[in-house]
């Protein structure tokens, strides 16, 4: 049994110290908006936040993140309504919507840490998330659209 | 032996720069079943004359039932059934939205419910072959219209008025002064008689909020960015197991041996069990294998590395991809079973003046949707319940009862948002896993897929040798064509192997070939499988748009043309091609779809050519590294051609523009198609760049986006603009989701030859230093 602090609020886990994160916060926690698409840290569907930083949770386990604050999709914001988020929505990015919540939460730490990131800044923060659906050019749009306003 | 069937144009200018196109005679297409459009009853229903389609002769054909797919509260929320799958297509908003729009509903007081797998109930529901709005737009206005129309004389009775009068606009009924919202009206409205088509008076297309404008978000937006849309994945049942399969290496293999002791100590494993396996053709089988069963997916996980098992290989443990491919490659340069024969070949190559020879290969890939397949299934006395994400949620009810032995009527299938589908979620091999080893355990078990897994367990894409010659006269004008297509047939996946393609696969790009030449051989090499063949996005479209999209680069090369010219010059005059009036066997060389109604229009290729030429700037000088390249083929009997722009950047291959025009009769919704295009612009470049699955010993080489890796934000087609090209409803509605594909790599590789000289054969393919 762990205690993890998720979305702000510290919850009881079962689940061993070695167990990758990605599987206790969907198998144990329930949180299920974090998604498992490769599991070596290559697709970045499982992106959540460890202390405001994009990390994939498939590559991090329970004993890794103990003291760590997690932000889950579920988590980025109380009503759905972050920037990114809202500029998701008004651009009509996804396709299949899968991967979408690793490209949103990885979407938003890039915003958080660099707030006007240039275009090559975009493509090369956004590159350890795959989609293929290939949404990238409204990925790109959405994240320069909640960066700037346009 | 087909000829081509020349076609009066009524209008001239094919090629108009606005994208406008020329109408053909609508009366000459259809000839007798001009009548089924017009009819007696023309006066009311003439705004929406209808077209037969394929879809009718789909298994359970289409049902537009109203009272079947739309359901009304009392506080007005009408409620859609969508019964196909989503899986990122959009057909889950755009067929509702159809729905919609003809019923004058407010799109925001509509909700999309999802169908259970019943085709008997609500028509066929397999999602592929680029169908859903194809054959679905009809019945969604029929639908709709009846709805509307229903609420009219509902509401005339409640006022004692004549129904004349009653106009119902945006979710109520008006006359006079007075309205009576869909919610007030829903009692009484939806227990009116359904219309027959000829007494309901559609909607113009003026009067059109919805249909065709892309002004609508897409179902599920909010839920997919707030993480609450429901995946395979997603779905947890109280006491669900956990499992993941070890799967024989090789297809057709089985378990010798195995040891499970080691994973039995693995903390959170429960239990370990034998699968049966399955030979080709076994349809959609399991592979079989060992099963483990544990509380958590991490725990099966380790449970399955920690497994010892000796693996029997059976007959496909020789498989070597390379070796293979040389085999068809050879097999190709030899004659092989002649398809189509037009004009005489042998004396237009025999006086040629010059003949061009090229073999076009590509290797087998797997769909790898971000999503790996997943299934939930709960095996009870009373039956099966399924939550998965499947293309075909019917073939899934009806495979899981034969594999359990149970009556169909006893299987539920719930079908979750599907995360890609791509083809591989039409196979429910991962569903059958799970009722297998949920009636095993006793408890609801959710079997997940690893990227491993995935990746080496597919029904591959299949892999080809397309050898293409060009006889050439001494005035520079081709005057034979000869196609061999040498690749492993789909057919093997459901039917003993005979080693040749059948008409589905042969309808695309080799029979259908549209190219004014007059001397033709279009022919099917042997070629036996050695894995599970399937279908993914677009299918043999893309090894076909591939050999004859870069022949015709080639073939300009060696002419001394540019590139465009060249494909008009072989395109030629608009006119129809018609292999059914020379007696191909049925609609499926067409896709299913009678030719009548979706004819093989080269005017159409020629528009969509010259739209994404123009779109580009095709023929402006570029600095060195830097070219253009050109693709156009009909797929889903839509036509989609790819101007890419590609310049080489640090010894890689980079496409800073794309323009992708398409034509797809009337586009329903825009703003999806736009998406669609955006995608397969994409996917082809993935194809183009980076997809190989390859064998040895029988073994998938690779195992995760390691070693089988995908376009990726730090170097994807960066700006790809879609022209759609403009027709009324009547200009018959086509398919979207995979015809963006095939033009999109031979149009890279005819790029990457005017930037570097470079000319790729072999598919994919990379930049030498």
């Amino acid at each position: 049994m762990a205690t993890l602090k998720i979305n702000g609020a510290p919850r009881e886990v079962d689940a061993s110290p070695d167990m990758p994160l990605l599987w206790a916060l969907r198998d144990v926690a329930g949180l299920v908006g974090t998604k498992y698409g490769c599991g070596v840290g290559l697709c970045g569907a499982c992106t959540v936040h460890v202390n405001g930083k994009a990390e994939r949770s498939c590559m991090l386990t329970v004993g890794d993140v103990a003291e760590a604050e997690i932000t889950t999709i579920e988590g980025l914001h109380p009503t759905g309504d972050h920037r990114v988020q809202a500029a998701w929505r008004e651009l009509n990015v996804p396709q299949c919507g899968f991967c979408q919540a690793g490209q949103i939460m990885t979407a938003s730490a890039l915003l958080a840490e660099n707030p006007k990131p240039s275009d090559e800044e975009i493509l090369e923060a956004m590159a350890g998330n795959v989609c293929r659906c290939g949404c990238y050019q409204r990925i790109t749009a959405a994240v320069r659209l909640a960066s700037t306003g346009s | 032996m087909l000829h081509f069937m020349n076609m009066v144009r009524e209008a001239a200018a094919p090629l108009a720069r606005d994208f406008t196109v020329a109408k053909l005679s609508r009366r000459a297409f259809l000839g007798g079943t001009a009548a089924f459009a017009v009819g007696a009853f023309a006066s009311r229903s003439e705004a929406f004359p209808r077209w037969p389609t394929g879809g009718e002769s789909m298994p359970h054909g289409l049902v537009e039932d109203p009272l079947v797919f739309v359901s009304i509260d009392a506080d007005g929320t009408v409620t859609l059934v969508a019964h196909r799958s989503e899986m990122g297509t959009g057909s889950r908003t755009s067929i509702p939205m159809v729905m919609a729009d003809e019923m004058e509903a407010d799109w925001s007081r509509v909700k999309i419910v999802q169908a259970e797998g019943d085709e008997p109930k609500y028509g066929n529901q397999d999602t592929d072959g680029s169908r859903s709005m194809r054959h679905h737009i009809q019945m969604a206005r029929k639908i709709g219209g009846s709805v509307r129309h229903m609420m009219r004389e509902a509401a005339a009775k409640e006022w004692g008025v004549p129904a004349s009068e009653v106009k119902v606009e945006m979710h109520a009924a008006h006359h006079g002064g007075k309205s009576l919202d869909f919610g007030a009206l829903a009692a009484k409205a939806m227990a009116e008689p359904v219309p027959a088509h000829e007494a309901i008076a559609y909607k113009s297309e003026a009067e059109f909020r919805y249909i065709g404008k892309g002004n609508v978000q897409i179902t599920d937006l909010h839920d997919i960015t707030t993480g609450k849309a429901v995946y395979g994945a997603d779905v947890s049942l109280p006491g669900m197991k956990f499992a993941v399969v070890a799967r024989p290496p090789v297809v057709g293999g089985k378990v010798k041996s195995f040891d499970a002791t080691a994973a039995l100590a693995v903390p959170g494993v429960e239990s370990v069990h034998e699968l049966p396996g399955s030979i080709p053709p076994a349809k959609f089988a399991p592979l079989g294998g060992i099963a483990v069963v544990a509380s958590n997916t991490w725990a099966a996980i380790r449970g399955r590395d920690a497994l010892v098992i000796e693996w029997e290989d059976g007959p496909h443990g020789g498989y070597d991809s390379a070796a293979y491919m040389a085999e068809m490659e050879a097999t190709a340069a030899e004659p092989g079973v002649p398809l189509r024969k037009q004009g005489d070949v042998e004396a237009a190559f025999a006086s040629a003046a010059k003949v061009i020879s090229h073999t076009y290969t590509q290797d087998h890939m797997a769909h790898a949707p971000m999503e790996p397949p997943v299934a939930l299934a709960n095996v009870t006395a009373d039956g099966c319940e399924i939550w998965a994400p499947v293309q075909s949620p019917y073939a899934v009810r009806t495979d899981t009862a034969e594999a359990l032995g149970l009556d169909p009527a006893k299987v539920t299938v719930h079908v979750t948002l599907l995360g890609g589908g791509f083809g591989r979620k039409s196979k429910g091999d991962f569903v059958t896993e799970a009722a297998w080893i949920s009636k095993a355990v006793g408890a609801p078990v959710r079997v997940q897929w690893t990227r491993e897994d995935d990746i080496r367990h597919a029904f591959y894409h299949t892999t080809s040798a397309e050898r293409i010659s060009a006889a050439v006269d001494a005035g520079g004008k081709v005057t034979g064509w000869r196609h061999n297509s040498v690749a492993p047939s789909i057919l093997t996946t459901f039917a003993p192997d005979g080693g040749h393609q059948f008409f589905i696969e042969t309808g695309m790009g080799l029979i259908d070939m549209p190219f004014d030449i007059p001397n033709v051989l279009a022919e099917n090499g042997k070629a036996m499988a050695h894995t599970r063949i399937g279908w993914f996005r677009a299918v043999s479209n893309i090894p076909r748009a591939w050999a004859i999209g870069s022949f015709v680069s080639e073939l300009a090369a060696e002419l001394g043309k540019d590139d465009l010219t060249m494909w008009m010059e072989l395109i030629g005059a608009p006119r129809v091609v018609d292999p059914k009036a020379e007696g191909y066997p049925d609609d499926w060389w067409n896709y299913g779809e009678p030719a009548g109604s979706f004819p093989v229009d080269t005017g159409k290729l020629a528009t969509v050519l010259k739209a994404a030429a123009d779109g580009i700037g095709y023929g402006r000088s570029l600095p060195a590294g830097e070219g253009i390249g050109l693709a156009v083929h009909r797929s889903f009997v839509s036509y989609v051609a790819c101007a890419a722009h590609v310049k080489v950047v640090d010894g890689k291959i980079t496409v800073p523009e794309m323009h992708l025009a398409i034509d797809c009769g009337f586009a329903a919704n825009p703003e999806r198609i736009g998406s669609q295009m955006e995608g397969a612009a994409v996917m082809g470049m993935t194809a183009a760049l980076h997809s190989s699955i390859t064998y040895e010993k029988g073994r998938v080489v690779q195992s995760n986006f390691t070693d089988y890796d995908v376009v990726r934000s730090d170097n994807y087609p960066l700006n790809v603009v879609t022209h759609i090209i403009p027709h009324g409803f009547g200009d018959h509605s086509t398919g979207v989701g995979e015809p963006g594909v095939p033009p999109v790599a031979p149009a890279i590789a005819n790029g990457l030859f005017h930037a570097t000289g470079q000319r790729k054969r072999k598919m994919p393919f990379t930049l030498e230093a």
